[in-house]
């Protein structure tokens, strides 16, 4: 069954074309992620399923249900670039903050909460404020929150751009350990070739203006993911494979002369 | 698996309003040395240069003044004060409504904020005569109430309606995506994010609360009123006496700014900025 279905889907903003006709079908358990030079509209592609923007045309399905009604039932979890925690909660109530919205009941909210930091290894920091916490921290905080309620579906947009790569390293880590203990479907926008190629089960290839899909790759390396994935000959090879599929998306920028010859010679 | 070590984490902030205090007694102490030494120049120029009294008696005889008349003075000064302080409390208190009504339905706001924006430009206090007329010749507290809280409810309201509509997008997205209601929106957003600038507001209105009582009292009132006592006593020529009741207006002033400061630091203490 397929958690997320997208169908002919194009999105413009005023003149200028975000998505042209995407077609997308991700399956329950899959780890897809989104890659693609920035303005190809994978950020856009992730809110239209999230129904947090509406699509100019085209049709998205998930979980069964029109992405509306889904975004009601709360089936998905969503994780930003900033980790958009509340400054006025601790750490625990912001992790609480889905859970108080379905009514959960104080005993089942904190007993959740302790469960998910635990998962998230921020065991201790509950009474902290979002403001204390390094940058790293702050983002598994919203990964937390995402994850509280048991989604089926977990949206992530480029959640660890702000970070140094030894802690997005460490993330990518935690990601997939979480992925492999809950079991759910994870869309992942991402700019990084390796960390696409590193945590997912398919990458979608997408090229700028309009924003579309150029290829979708396989990612065949076994599970699970360790530190040494890194260094296997078919994670270059796989890394290589989306490097070019990005390159053939942007075959005119390559082909074009430098913006500086351009404008001596126009 | 890794093992996530917590780096450079702050502690969690801890301690009452006591400590807060006491670690800014030593920030305080420049600023007490500048009054003391301001109050001494003060002292030290009058009896100088022979400064006649009406034009600026001296700190020490309004001092002595005020202890001299101090059950006169806190009688009127307490009568005064809970002229400020209802006409703070209702008019805040509307004004805070009026920016959440005005906040939820954005049309409301677009057709009635430009008012609002030019009403908190023009001199409300010189409407003064005219309320003293509208309630019982203001013989009443009510007059001086209803200037007070027109004064204070500008402010509050422009202020309380800049900051619930300053909300940062993501933070509404990430609401949106679990379908909050406006309430919730509201409650758990909107209302945090504008309470640094409710308070703000709150805090300019403190002051101009005691400038609408008192110079509301210049414009008649009863001999119990601190800006009758101020006028009369200026009249008969006796100015250590007006300068107490000058005096007093400021300290309650003070107080109040004071007090809505306190409950700011109560109010805010999740804040990064009022907790470091």
């Amino acid at each position: 069954m397929s958690v997320v279905r997208i169908e002919g889907v194009s999105k413009r903003f005023g003149n200028v074309t975000a998505l042209e006709d995407i077609d997308v079908s991700i399956a329950e358990g899959e780890f897809v992620s989104l890659i693609g030079p920035s303005g190809c509209g994978k950020s856009t592609l992730l809110r239209i399923i999230g129904d947090l923007i509406q699509p100019t045309d085209g049709n998205i399905v998930v979980n069964g249900k029109p992405a509306r009604k889904a975004r009601i039932d709360r089936d998905y979890g969503i994780v930003f670039q900033d980790p958009v925690l509340y400054d006025w909660r601790t750490v625990a109530k912001n992790v609480a903050l889905p859970l108080e919205m379905a009514r959960w009941s104080r005993q089942k909210r904190a007993a959740r909460v302790r469960e998910m930091l635990e998962l998230v290894e921020l065991t201790g920091f509950e009474d902290h404020r979002p403001w204390q916490l390094s940058g790293g921290m702050q983002q598994r905080v919203s990964i937390a929150r995402a994850l509280s309620f048991d989604p089926a579906l977990l949206l992530m947009d480029e959640p660890f751009g702000a970070l140094d790569e030894m802690t997005r390293e460490r993330l990518n880590m935690e990601v997939l350990r979480i992925w492999e203990q809950s079991g759910s479907t994870i869309v992942f926008v991402t700019h990084s070739i390796a960390e696409a190629v590193f945590l997912s089960t398919r990458v979608v290839v997408m090229s700028a203006r309009p924003g579309r899909i150029t290829s979708v790759i396989p990612i065949d390396l076994p599970q699970p993911r360790t530190a040494s994935t890194r260094e296997e000959p078919r994670f270059f090879e796989l890394v290589t494979q989306v490097r070019e599929a990005l390159h053939l998306g942007s075959d005119l920028d390559r082909t074009a002369p430098a913006p500086e010859t351009q404008e001596a010679t126009a | 698996m890794t093992s996530a070590a917590p780096v450079a984490v702050q502690p969690v902030p801890r301690g009452g309003l006591g400590r807060l205090v006491g670690r800014r007694l030593v920030d305080w102490l420049p600023a007490a040395v500048v009054l003391v030494g301001g109050i001494a120049a003060w002292q030290g120029l009058v009896v100088a240069l022979h400064v006649q009294q009406f034009l600026l008696p001296k700190p020490s005889s309004i001092a002595t003044t005020f202890w001299n008349n101090r059950s006169e003075l806190w009688h009127a000064g307490w009568f005064t004060f809970q002229e400020a302080l209802g006409g703070f409390a209702i008019g805040s208190s509307l004004a805070i409504l009026v920016a959440l009504v005005l906040a939820r339905w954005r049309p409301l706001s677009a057709a009635l904020l430009p008012y609002a924006i030019a009403a908190n430009a023009i001199p409300i206090i010189a409407f003064a005569p005219i309320a003293n007329q509208w309630f019982a010749g203001g013989l009443t507290k009510s007059s001086k109430i209803f200037i007070a809280a027109v004064l204070c409810f500008f402010p509050v309201l422009v202020n309380t309606l800049r900051g619930l509509t300053s909300v940062r997008p993501q933070d509404l997205e990430l609401m949106h995506s679990y379908a909050a209601g406006q309430v919730s929106i509201f409650r758990r957003v909107r209302i945090p994010t504008a309470l640094p600038f409710i308070f703000s507001g709150l805090k300019v209105a403190t002051v101009l609360a005691m400038i609408g009582a008192v110079v509301g009292e210049y414009f008649g009132g009863t001999q119990e009123q601190l800006g009758v006592l101020i006028l009369d006593r200026t009249r008969i020529f006796q100015f250590p006496d007006a300068w107490a009741g000058i005096a007093l207006a400021c300290l309650l002033g003070i107080a109040l700014y004071v007090a809505v400061s306190i409950a700011e630091w109560l109010a805010l203490r999740w804040s990064p900025s009022t907790s470091a």
